[in-house]
């Protein structure tokens, strides 16, 4: 079986192999110097008892929350608009697309300039102009996130609008056509036909959408390195301090174990949740 | 792109109380798009050529002291270096998308086309890989790529580390096996009656017939590995072999404004024109995606 060796291969040795010993390593000391040693539930401890983890869990639960909150609705309307457009919705899903393709490096560095806080700073400058700000955006401990999110929001809608848009395009004409004819109006067709046809995927999006920015990395790595005063220090950003900065191996992969664990239980429950709604 | 219509009917167009709105709408939405979408880059390629204290005092000023500075794109790509990193990041990504593109035909050949008993059991191990976060063997993959097992090489700082580890994906394998599925199996019927091997049909037959999937995957993953940072960063700590994503932040550091964003823009540039030509392929793929998550 030649044709299966690549896949064999890669998968074995990339994906599946690290997984395991992900899972291992959680439970080891380990830091590639000395021999490794079972340690049980150490690390887990450890982790546990560092008071930065759970300011950094609730900095990324707050940051999920506030990407949620700017992040869901508007993909969602956009493409429920675009999809009216006909033959011109090229045009607008291109537009969209632009920050999707925009490397995330040059962007938050493009962005952190933007950011600049003093009133000539480019986005002072623009509020500036209707008697708003000067903001000090990146710089205060409660502006840090959401100028994040902003930022993260702009650069991952162009790819939710793409998704929905592609959904809607499924929607037989004879649907809107019944509804029609039984007398629906335009926003009824909306919330009756269109709405409805897209319920699993913005169901599994929002799923999807919560499990991405739970690993937050390289937004807060570039913009801030977690401060000002740990206001964005990430999960993620403290596996990597762990694992990369300090060594500390076993603690990092037991925090990365954890934060997966979070994640299952969460799409679990909401799997359960929803279960009611899509079979309705 | 859509069926015949959508909610709105041809007889609601007309209507005044439906268009205006409508028509005002696109309006809108096109000016927001312009500004979000557009504006960046625009503001980018202008901030390229300009003096620095021009793009700090008074970014949205046009060129307020009159210079253009066409030098900064030059002085970017020598001595900053950006044409250098940008030929490692072109080095990774044409691998990667290699390295995707053999494991993901191969793989959909074998699990859509040959069907082994025990393909079952291999395409639900991939499919289970699509429901495990990445960040669980973020560190156990780095210490693999550190030493990997059984041959015991070390493939930091070569360029492997970063193209084989992506090729691992589940979403390539399926996208492409699905569009196996969709190929007649008379097609390979009459092949075998013809006496044509595995091998053969899977290269004169299978990989011909799947040319539009093998663009999508190919196009999906350069843009992957070009946008991609944590990784490079970790396994190529070697400047020589960094993309340009690991050095733009370095070159922040040390470099003055005006060159700076010139390098910003030549590094968004690449991407931008290949999304542009290949536009097509690649809003489709992003659909494709949506419709295998779901």
């Amino acid at each position: 079986m030649l044709f299966a060796l690549p896949v064999l291969l890669v998968f074995v040795v990339f994906s599946w192999g690290p997984i395991v010993k992900g899972l291992v390593m959680s439970v080891q000391q380990t830091n590639l110097i000395d021999p490794v040693k079972w340690v049980g539930l150490e690390n887990f401890r450890y982790v546990l008892s560092d008071p930065g983890v759970g300011q950094a869990a609730l900095n990324t639960i707050w940051f999920t929350l506030l990407a949620l909150l700017f992040g869901f609705p508007v993909p969602v309307l956009l493409a429920m608009f675009l999809s009216e457009l006909r033959g011109r919705s090229w045009l607008y899903s291109t537009l969209a697309y632009l920050p999707v393709i925009t490397p995330p490096v040059v962007a938050i560095l493009l962005w952190r300039f933007f950011y600049d806080p003093s009133p000539s700073g480019m986005f002072n400058t623009i509020l500036g102009t209707v008697g708003l700000g000067p903001y000090p955006w990146l710089d205060s401990p409660s502006s840090a996130m959401p100028s994040i999110v902003l930022e993260a929001t702009w650069a991952g809608a162009g790819n939710a609008v793409i998704i929905y848009l592609a959904a809607l395009t499924s929607v037989r004409a004879d649907l809107y056509e019944a509804a029609e004819l039984d007398g629906a109006g335009v926003v009824r067709r909306v919330w009756h036909v269109m709405l409805p046809h897209l319920r699993g995927v913005l169901l599994l999006m929002l799923l999807l959408q919560v499990i991405g920015t739970m690993q937050l990395f390289t937004e807060p790595l570039l913009f801030t390195g977690g401060g000002p005063q740990g206001s964005t220090m990430t999960i993620l950003l403290l596996i990597y301090n762990y694992a990369f900065v300090n060594g500390d191996y076993g603690a990092a992969t037991a925090l990365s174990v954890l934060l997966a664990l979070a994640l299952a239980v969460l799409s679990a429950v909401f799997q359960f949740a929803t279960r009611g709604w899509s079979t309705e | 792109m859509s069926g015949e219509r959508g909610a709105l009917s041809d007889a609601d167009r007309r209507l005044g109380r439906v268009r205006v709105p409508f028509v005002v709408g696109q309006v809108v939405v096109l000016i927001g798009l312009l500004i979000a979408g557009l504006g960046p880059l625009l503001w980018l390629l202008k901030a390229a050529i300009s003096p620095t204290q021009d793009s700090i005092r008074s970014p949205l000023a046009w060129f307020p002291s009159g210079q253009v500075q066409w030098g900064n794109l030059s002085t970017a790509w020598q001595q900053a270096h950006i044409g250098y990193y940008l030929g490692n990041t072109a080095m990774i990504a044409a691998g990667t998308a290699l390295a995707s593109l053999i494991v993901c035909t191969t793989a959909g050949y074998v699990l859509s086309v040959l069907r082994p008993r025990w393909g079952a059991l291999l395409s639900a191990g991939i499919l289970a890989t699509l429901f495990v976060p990445h960040i669980v063997s973020l560190v156990p993959l780095y210490l693999t790529v550190l030493k990997v097992p059984v041959v015991h090489a070390n493939l930091t700082n070569t360029f492997w580390a970063v193209w084989l580890p992506p090729a691992a994906s589940a979403f390539n394998v399926l996208i492409v096996k699905r569009f196996f599925d969709g190929i007649p199996r008379e097609y390979f019927e009459a092949a075998r009656i013809d006496g044509a091997g595995s091998i053969r049909v899977f290269t004169s037959l299978v990989l011909p017939l799947s040319r539009p999937i093998l663009g999508v995957v190919a196009l999906l993953s350069i843009i992957s590995s070009w946008k991609d940072y944590l990784w490079p960063l970790l396994v190529l700590t070697n400047p020589d072999l960094q993309p340009v994503s690991v050095a733009l932040p370095k070159i922040a550091k040390v470099t003055e404004l005006n060159i700076q964003l010139a390098g910003l823009f030549l590094a968004l540039l690449i991407p931008v024109l290949l999304f542009l030509v290949f536009q097509r392929a690649f809003l489709r793929g992003v659909g494709l995606s949506g419709g295998i998550k779901a």
